[in-house]
Parts: structure tokens; sequence; C-alpha cells
């Protein structure tokens, strides 16, 4: 079992319970997580082609000739209107994400004059603010999951505690997906805690990778891998193995 | 119905220097590119650019042109970020104004629907209102269930003198038609522009425009519009679906002159001293004929 497939599997989980929402991961083993658990557990939900329709059938990824079942039309702007209606799940990146889940994909070394820029603030400030967010961090070290990220594009808890009642009735920050680990919010403060390794990664190497103190629990699970017919799943969507070029095996 | 056929320079003479344009599609979508090369060939300066942005945006600051951008996010999709774009930011060649992807969509609308603003929850708690120090907040004056009286973000009317689009289709009158599959927010660039300029890929006559479309792709009503273009291949090399796809190849040529002065000399004296669209084509063909 390789890394990546453990990881899709995780992303998937992020999906169960989920209905009658739009499953909206971006990325590509975030798009390969979504589909298979709308193909597996989490059937209503509904999730669009990546570019302007809801597709009912699996798609495969990166495929834009692959034949698909068309239940219904997203463009962009509907797109907008439902993440502010809150029936969505996304699942976006993030280049950095501190202790209390604030995303940066926004620029290195501040905003005014980036020493790097990065993608800019896309959706995150509005989705994070209306509606269930998850994150996928496909290099889990001290550079990505940081003390204090250099712009904050989704705010966390902390943020949302500040800006308190009712603003922050619809922010819902669920899971951190890496490469090493499933990481959820689950605490008294709201500070991010470990709470699954995958298969092969030491608690260890999940602190020693992490540049604040991440919360530990006493006893850690090991993150589930996927079922066979998960596997043969994972296969129809992402035959070339894409993902295996985002998480490689050490 | 008046005849609102122009050319592209005629439009581009329409534009002053330190105009603020409005520019449709998204991304390398369906980018009114041939009205964007006559802008760069006109020379026109100090140039503010409102859009979900593509292309346009790199080459009007590569150009020199662009003195601001106001942009939910501006990349060639193929390309996450569009690598002009991310030049001119880190060296601090133009002034920035980033919203998040829906708070612009809300700014265009405001300015679609003539109000000062509209209100949102997007930016709170993030950097969005710390980036832009001129942007407010404002209370509901209704209270919520629990008595309460929430803060939102108010979006304001973006200020746009011309609008730029372009469509598949048009009559001379002005009617513009997608055949694509998303109109992204063309409608609201036309109505929240003092001006709005419409290239198409073919004019047809209007008693025509349902040959290739439903009713549903008619949404650029004539009202909106004060000219029309018929740019063939005008949004090269931004996709034009059904009409064509992206140049993608093309499009690496273009993101490869970002890192080295030679070659954006060397792409600006090929394809942007030109005289004509026409021309513009005649040198992108030329080039695949080469290969």
């Amino acid at each position: 079992m390789k890394r990546a497939d453990i990881c899709i599997a995780g992303i998937a989980e992020c999906f169960r319970g989920d209905s009658d929402l739009l499953c909206n991961p971006i990325g590509i083993s975030p798009i390969i997580g979504g589909r298979l658990a709308k193909a597996t557990f989490a059937p209503d939900v509904v999730m669009t082609d990546a570019v302007s329709v809801l597709a009912a059938n699996t798609l495969p990824i990166a495929d834009p000739d692959a034949p698909r079942v068309i239940e219904s039309y997203a463009p962009y702007r509907t797109v907008f209107d439902i993440l502010w209606s809150g029936r969505r799940h996304v699942m976006m990146g993030a280049t950095q994400i501190d202790q209390f889940g604030n995303q940066n994909i926004a620029a290195i070394g501040g905003f005014e004059q980036p020493k790097a820029q990065l993608l800019g603030l896309r959706g995150a400030p509005g989705n994070l603010i209306n509606h269930r967010t998850s994150y996928w961090v496909p290099n889990h070290t001290k550079r990505s999951f940081v003390k204090k990220v250099d712009v904050v594009s989704g705010p966390g808890y902390d943020r949302m505690k500040d800006i308190g009642k009712p603003s922050n009735r619809y922010h819902d920050l669920h899971r951190v997906i890496s490469n090493l680990g499933v990481f959820d919010f689950e605490t008294p403060d709201r500070k991010m805690r470990l709470r699954s390794v995958h298969p092969g990664v030491d608690v260890d190497e999940v602190i020693e990778s992490t540049d604040f103190e991440i919360v530990i629990p006493e006893s850690v699970e090991l993150s589930r891998v996927p079922s066979e017919n998960e596997m043969e799943i994972i296969k129809i969507i992402d035959p070339n193995g894409l993902r295996y070029d985002e998480v490689k095996d050490e | 119905m008046v005849n609102k056929i122009l050319t592209e320079e005629e439009v581009v003479a329409e534009i002053e220097d330190g105009m603020t344009i409005g520019v449709g599609g998204w991304g390398s979508r369906r980018k009114p590119m041939s009205l964007i090369l006559a802008i760069i060939r006109a020379g026109i300066k100090d140039l503010t650019v409102v859009s979900y942005g593509g292309p346009e945006i790199g080459l009007l600051s590569a150009t020199g042109q662009l003195k601001k951008a106001i942009y939910g996010f501006v990349s060639l999709d193929s390309i996450p970020l569009e690598p002009h774009f991310r030049v001119a930011r880190q060296t601090g060649k133009i002034e920035a104004t980033e919203f998040d992807e829906g708070a612009f969509y809300l700014g265009l609308l405001a300015a679609a629907h003539r109000v000062p603003f509209y209100p949102t929850r997007a930016g709170l708690g993030s950097d969005m209102l710390k980036m832009n120090p001129d942007l407010k907040t404002i209370e509901s004056p209704y209270p919520d269930e629990s008595g309460e009286y929430e803060n939102l973000v108010a979006i304001p009317a973006f200020d746009i003198d011309v609008s730029l689009i372009h469509m598949n289709r048009a009559d001379q009158g002005g009617n513009g038609q997608f055949l694509g599959p998303d109109l992204f927010f063309d409608d609201l660039f036309a109505m929240a522009a003092n001006k709005t300029y419409m290239s198409c890929e073919k004019i047809v006559d209007t008693e025509n425009l349902l040959d290739e479309g439903s009713v549903h792709t008619l949404r650029i009503p004539r009202i909106f519009v004060n000219g029309v273009v018929e740019a063939p291949r005008g949004a090269h090399f931004t996709e034009c679906p059904p009409d064509y796809g992206r140049d993608e190849d093309f499009q690496k040529l273009y993101a490869a002159t970002a890192k080295d002065a030679e070659l954006w000399e060397n792409f600006k004296s090929r394809y942007l001293n030109l005289d004509s669209h026409e021309k513009y084509l005649q040198m992108v063909d030329s080039r695949e004929e080469e290969k």
C-alpha cells in the first residue's frame, strides 16, 4: 500500500456524513478523494466536472473527454451562490498553515511586495466564513506547518474567536490531511490535534516536521488504508497515477 | 437597429490614459485579446484593469501600461499563477487590490445595480481587510434571531470606465451570444461600465442568432453594448469554446518570456509590435508552420 493511496482514503473520509451539498475538493489528490467518497459512502453529495456542470457519474481526473451524466448546471457564478448558501464543503491546499488552522495561499513575505507571490486569496476568505472547509497539504514540513502564516487567506479558529458571534457562526474548519497524518481541531482551545498517523509514519516524525506545538493524544490511531473495492475505484478515477506525483513514498 | 460595428482601433480610440478597464472572461478563457493587443499597440498608459485576471494583466504589466490591478485572481488556468503578474508583484511594479473571488463578484454586481456596495461575510477574519485598508464593514440594520446585529464587509461598486468582453456570436446591434460552457461574469461587466465594447468570433444577422444556440445563450442585450468588433480568433491564445480551445503551446511560449528579458523582447517584436490582429494571427500561424 502506497502512502498516496492512504492519503486518498483520508481525504475521502473528510466527506463522510456529507449529503445534499456540493463536495468541492480542489487539487489532484482532493478531487480523487472526493470522487471516491461520492462513489462509495457519500452518494448524496454533488460534484462538478471541474468545468461547469454537476456530473452524476464517477469521472476520471483530468480527462475532459470522459462521458459524463450531467445532473445540473454549475457555472462559476452558481458556485459562489451555492457557497454563500452554505451547501458546500470545500477542500483547499495550504502553502502554510498554523496551529489554529489559519491558511496562506496568498503570498510569502507579506502582501505589499511579496518575496513570493502565491495564488492569492482566491475563494478562501468566503469559503471559511460560509461553510465547512478541509485542507490538503501534500508536503508536511516545518515550512508548511508554521508558527505564523505570512498572510491569512482562510481564517482559523483564533481569528474566528476574535470576530465573535454572529459573524463566525458558519465557520467550520473540519480536517487537515497531510502526507504524514490526519489532523483536526477537536481540542478545548481549538488547537490542531493529531487525529491519526498514516501507517509507516512515526508520531515523532509528525512532531519534528511541525513548527508549532501540535496536540498529541495519549494513544494515536493509525489512519485507515483503502479497501480493495476502494482501490479499484481509485484506479478508475486516477488511471495514470497522478496521485503518486503528489505524494511519493520515501 | 443601429449598426454598432467598429474596428479594434476605433474601440481603442475611446480609451484614454488613466482609465479603468473591466475585462470579461476568466483566467485564460474567452478574453478579448484582440482588443488588449490593440491597447498595447496604442500605448495607452496608467491603466487600471478590473478582472478575473488572465493574460491581459500579465501583458499590460509587462509592457508597462498597467498602473493597478483589481482582481479576484490572476491565472492562466493550466499555469496556475500568471507569470508576468508574479514578476510585477514581486518587483512592486504594479499596485494591487485583491479580493476574495466571490467578493469580487459583488463589486461587479453593485456597479451593475448602481448601489454603492453589497454586503458579505467574505473577508471577516482573513487578511483581505488588512490588505485593502479602504474596505469598510457595516452593521446590519436588522437584528438576527437572537437580537444581534451582524457585522458585514461592504464590497464597494467597481468604478469602471470601459468594459471589454469577447463573445462567440453577436449581431451588428450589439446583442451578444456565448456558446461555451460558462458566461462567466461578462453580462455584469457590460452593465457595470460606463461604456462596453464587445468583440466576437462572428457577426451574424439577428434572425440567425438562434442557429447555433438556444435562447439561454443570448445573455448580452444590446442596451449594454456601445460597439461590436468582428474578431475571428479574437480570444487567442485563451480558449473560446466551442470555436477553439486554448493554444497551450503559445501560452507556454508567452509564459516563458516572464523569466527572460531577451525572450520578452523577441516576443514583443514578433507578436505585439504589429499593426493588426490579422498580422498577429499570421505570425502565430507561421510559427506553427515553421515547426
